[in-house]
């Protein structure tokens, strides 16, 4: 309207605020992502919504570069390689497609983690570089892709269709007629300041920290936190006995799509480990786990899709002494991985068929395969072998089998080829696990409603809990360990669909309640610790702790009360829920054995930011990241204002010239009395 | 420039708390109220430029005291077409300026539907107005040194009436032409009054 005040950058451009960029990642000899130039790229927007649409992009169109608005379902390999090797596009926004693509999408790497791993050319040749087995077969590559033009997510399906009308409106070419200027626009900005490799990106910084007043890091090594916790608590600032032996469950966190902090990683990491606190919480309820023969660790790894960064950190620090436990201690290795997607019930065992051939560690890896397999009798998880002809796939374990041969299992829904089809992707959404709401529910109805996939995913989390029972030495009826489908359920509402929900905001601390953000993401990133790594913190003590009678100050200050064990337990002082009258919260103390350890690689501690030993991953920095559409005009009506401006000038000079000197011929002396002659 | 930075603030603060005083949402009104807004702001610009010329007229007679032959440096057209050419530059500063940073971007106007003329057409009418301040100023004060009130009266109307046709936009021919039209008649007066005459300008344009 007129009359509101409109400024004139709001006539000029519409900003695209549900946008997600695809940013730089580095690693020691690479750099993936995308790039756009310091003061943004512009282009002419072109809708690509079948494959011939790209010939007006690559060679008719007459106005490049073009930014084109890329229909989901045309987001694979073989578009992206056309466009990066032309010099007539200058960026990308891709609309999600909805529904996802039905053959499958996965932008990472085929063999994931590849080289990282325990199978290289000294160790099982044979299984190295997913010879024997393609892990994601779907797997483009996209990811690991260098871009050198901006790439864009638009989340809304609104701003597609406002760039969608601007596109009908002035770009359309009419019977391959050349469309006339105004033309509709994009311009995307994500400059990164990082370059090469994190061998330069991390020498460029580590000058400007030790020389410049003020420092420009230009990148930042992917870090956070795992979490772990212990069934028969230990000192965790001391060491424990070398004879005490432990079994350590572990699965990831964390996830990674093509665009920045988008991972909703349902089946390829929220699965795994919803299912894993399940398990512990359904171990917590035994009633003799202080008389277990063995301890069990349970251990959440962050940043395992960059390379194992947490696994690796954490066999480095058992290896050097820093870390309650040491290699020798462990017993043996239960890991779970993508286990949402069961085929006929079947869940697979995967092992290491090279340390099995050793005699001593196959004893006790068969040991280990009878006790899950007895374990799984009665529920409807059917537990078989992947057998010796298969490698390990991708996972934790894989890590620690570097360190030492420690007998070990891995459980997965697929034998060969993931189930996943859209590992690593932004199309890991619920509807991958199948979860489905019926209609019409309040969110609190929808936290509370058990869905089948839960009730799977806790079938799976039961048996595990019994297996890793029995491997503990536990001799009593496992009836009693039962997952519940009622928290698999919640955990699965409250880490895939919406973090801000009631049962979440009742059992975190008051001061981070502004964590909870809303849809949620699974990406280690750099500031830590993120949202996941503290949530499942929380839940982990929630649902394995013990609410203790302390006041505020006895719980933030433990080392105060004389009986609070410090060095076993950790406190935490938790907000509660909101009674269903009133608007206050009721806090109270949990005591837990949860703790965090460091997750960054050891490249990072030893300096060595070239090492193929460890993961070398950084993100990139960058200033502002932002989109939005307008008109450009021609360069002709450009022109055209320059120069009459230009004319005018000079007309003007000449006027005010002539004027000056002829002066006294155009006016005439006034004859009014007192003024002065000009 | 200054006296008209001051009148044009304090009619906006005036309009802004009209604006913050009244409902967001009635088109009506708000365009009622920027009408308003304007029209007080034309009456408040010339009150200013009235303040100004008694400010002047005493300063011609603190310079005469001073002088060494008991006139006046500067006489009061020259002081009427500075103070009019000052005024004229600060309004066009003020209305090109942040035009002009946001025509710095790749984008034009028009995705909202607008004409892609805008920067034309504005920087013709800052130019339209920046003429009609200088001869408005030599109007304004000739009418006041000379107690001729309707030359005064005479420049209030057509200020009202320039600012006015600015509602017209976007249809630009109502603003621009009437503008242009109002300028050769400013222009021509203003020439008249300061000693030029039809013969001087016949004699200018054949070169004699």
């Amino acid at each position: 309207g007129c009359c509101q005040g409109n400024s004139v950058e709001r006539k000029i451009y519409i900003p695209l605020n549900k946008t997600a960029p695809c940013v730089r990642l580095l690693n020691a000899t690479h750099q993936i992502g995308c790039q756009s130039s310091i003061s943004g790229d512009t282009g002419v927007i072109h809708v690509v919504e079948k494959e011939e649409d790209l010939n007006w992009v690559l060679a008719d169109g007459p106005h490049p570069p073009y930014m084109i608005l890329l229909d989901g379902n045309l987001f694979n390999r073989k578009v992206m390689l056309q466009l990066k090797g032309t010099s007539r596009v200058s960026g990308l926004a891709v609309a999600i497609a909805k529904p996802s693509p039905p053959q499958g999408f996965s932008p990472g790497l085929k063999c994931p983690n590849d080289g990282f791993g325990v199978y290289s050319k000294d160790y099982g040749p044979q299984f190295a570089h997913c010879n024997k087995t393609v892990w994601n077969p779907v797997g483009s590559g996209l990811s690991y892709e260098d871009f050198d033009f901006p790439i864009f997510l638009l989340e809304d399906a609104n701003e597609t269709q406002v760039i969608k009308q601007c596109y009908q409106d002035h770009n359309v070419p009419h019977d391959g007629s050349v469309p006339e200027y105004p033309l509709c626009a994009m311009q995307l900005f994500s400059h990164m300041h990082a370059v090469t490799s994190t061998v330069t990106c991390m020498r460029r910084s580590s000058l400007q920290s030790t020389f410049s007043i003020n420092p420009e890091i230009v990148c930042d090594p992917l870090l956070d936190y795992n979490v772990w916790s212990t069934l028969q608590p230990i000192n965790s600032s001391g060491k424990v006995d070398p004879e005490k032996e432990v079994i350590i469950v572990a699965t990831r966190i964390d996830s990674h799509s093509f665009f920045w902090n988008i991972a909703p990683g349902a089946e390829s990491a929220v699965s795994s480990f919803v299912t894993h606190l399940a398990a512990a919480e359904a171990l917590h309820k035994a009633s003799d786990i202080h008389l277990l023969q063995r301890n069990i660790m349970f251990t959440f790894f962050q940043g395992e899709t960059f390379d194992y960064i947490g696994s690796s950190r954490m066999v480095y620090d058992m290896e050097k002494d820093k870390f309650p436990l040491r290699l020798d201690n462990i017993h043996s290795f239960v890991e779970l991985n993508q286990v949402a997607l069961r085929n006929d019930s079947i869940l697979w065992m995967h092992t290491d068929p090279v340390s099995r051939m050793n005699e001593s560690v196959e004893v006790q890896v068969r040991n280990l395969l009878d006790i899950l397999s007895s374990s799984s009798m009665g529920a409807n998880v059917t537990l078989q072998e992947a057998g010796y002809s298969q490698p390990l796939p991708p996972s934790s374990f894989q890590r620690f089998l570097r360190a030492r041969h420690i007998p070990g299992v891995v459980l997965t829904d697929h034998k060969t080829a993931f189930q996943n089809r859209y590992y690593q992707s932004l199309y890991d959404t619920p509807e991958n696990i199948r979860m489905q709401y019926p209609e019409g529910l309040s969110p609190e109805e929808t936290l509370e409603y058990v869905t089948d996939t839960a009730k799977s995913l806790a079938e799976v989390a039961t048996v595990v809990a019994r297996a890793l029972y029995r491997l503990a030495g536990g001799a009593n009826n496992t009836s009693a360990i039962q997952a519940d489908p009622k928290t698999v359920s919640r955990m699965l509402y409250g880490f895939l669909i919406k973090m801000n929900n009631s049962w979440f905001q009742s059992i975190i601390k008051p001061d981070i309640k502004g964590i909870l953000g809303d849809v949620p993401q699974h990406y280690v990133a750099v500031s830590s610790p993120v949202n996941t790594t503290y949530l499942v913190q929380y839940v982990l003590a929630n649902l394995t702790g013990a609410v203790v009678n302390l006041t505020k100050e006895e719980c933030l200050n433990p080392e105060k009360t004389p009986s609070s064990e410090k060095e076993m337990y950790e406190y935490a002082w938790v907000q509660g829920s909101l009674d269903p009258n009133s608007t206050s919260r009721v806090p109270y103390c949990v005591r837990s054995t949860v703790h965090l350890s460091k997750a960054l690689s050891p490249a990072f501690e030893l300096r060595q930011w070239g090492s193929t030993e460890y993961s070398t991953w950084t993100e990139s920095r960058w200033k502002e990241i932002r989109a939005r559409i307008f008109l450009v005009a021609s360069r002709e009506l450009e022109i055209i204002t320059l120069v009459v401006g230009i004319a005018i000038l000079i007309f003007s000079l000449l006027a005010t010239y002539f004027i000056n000197a002829k002066a006294d011929v155009l006016f005439s002396i006034p004859r009014d009395p007192g003024a002065v002659a000009y | 420039a200054f006296f008209w930075l001051v009148s044009l603030l304090l009619s906006s603060l005036i309009w802004f708390v009209a604006v913050k005083a009244s409902d967001p949402r009635d088109e009506k009104l708000q365009k009622g109220l920027l009408i308003f807004g304007v029209m007080f702001s034309v009456l408040l610009q010339e009150a200013f430029r009235f303040l100004y010329y008694k400010l002047l007229r005493k300063a011609i007679e603190g310079l005469v005291a001073l002088s060494e032959d008991g006139c006046s440096p500067i006489s009061i057209q020259q002081m009427a077409y500075v103070a009019g050419g000052g005024v004229g530059v600060m309004s066009g500063a003020f209305s090109m300026i942040n035009l002009l940073a946001d025509a710095l971007g790749p984008g034009t106007v028009g995705i909202h539907g607008d004409s892609q003329l805008y920067f034309l057409t504005s920087a013709f009418m800052t130019m339209v107005l920046i003429f009609l301040h200088t001869f408005w100023g030599i109007l304004f004060f000739h009418g006041c040194e000379h107690r001729r009130w309707w030359e005064i009266t005479a420049v209030v109307v057509m200020h009202l009436a320039v600012s006015g046709s600015t509602f017209f936009n976007p249809l630009y021919v109502g603003s621009l032409v009437p503008s242009y039209l109002l300028m050769a008649i400013a222009a021509a007066w203003a020439y008249l009054l300061s000693g030029g005459s039809v013969q001087n300008l016949r004699r200018f344009l054949l070169c004699e």
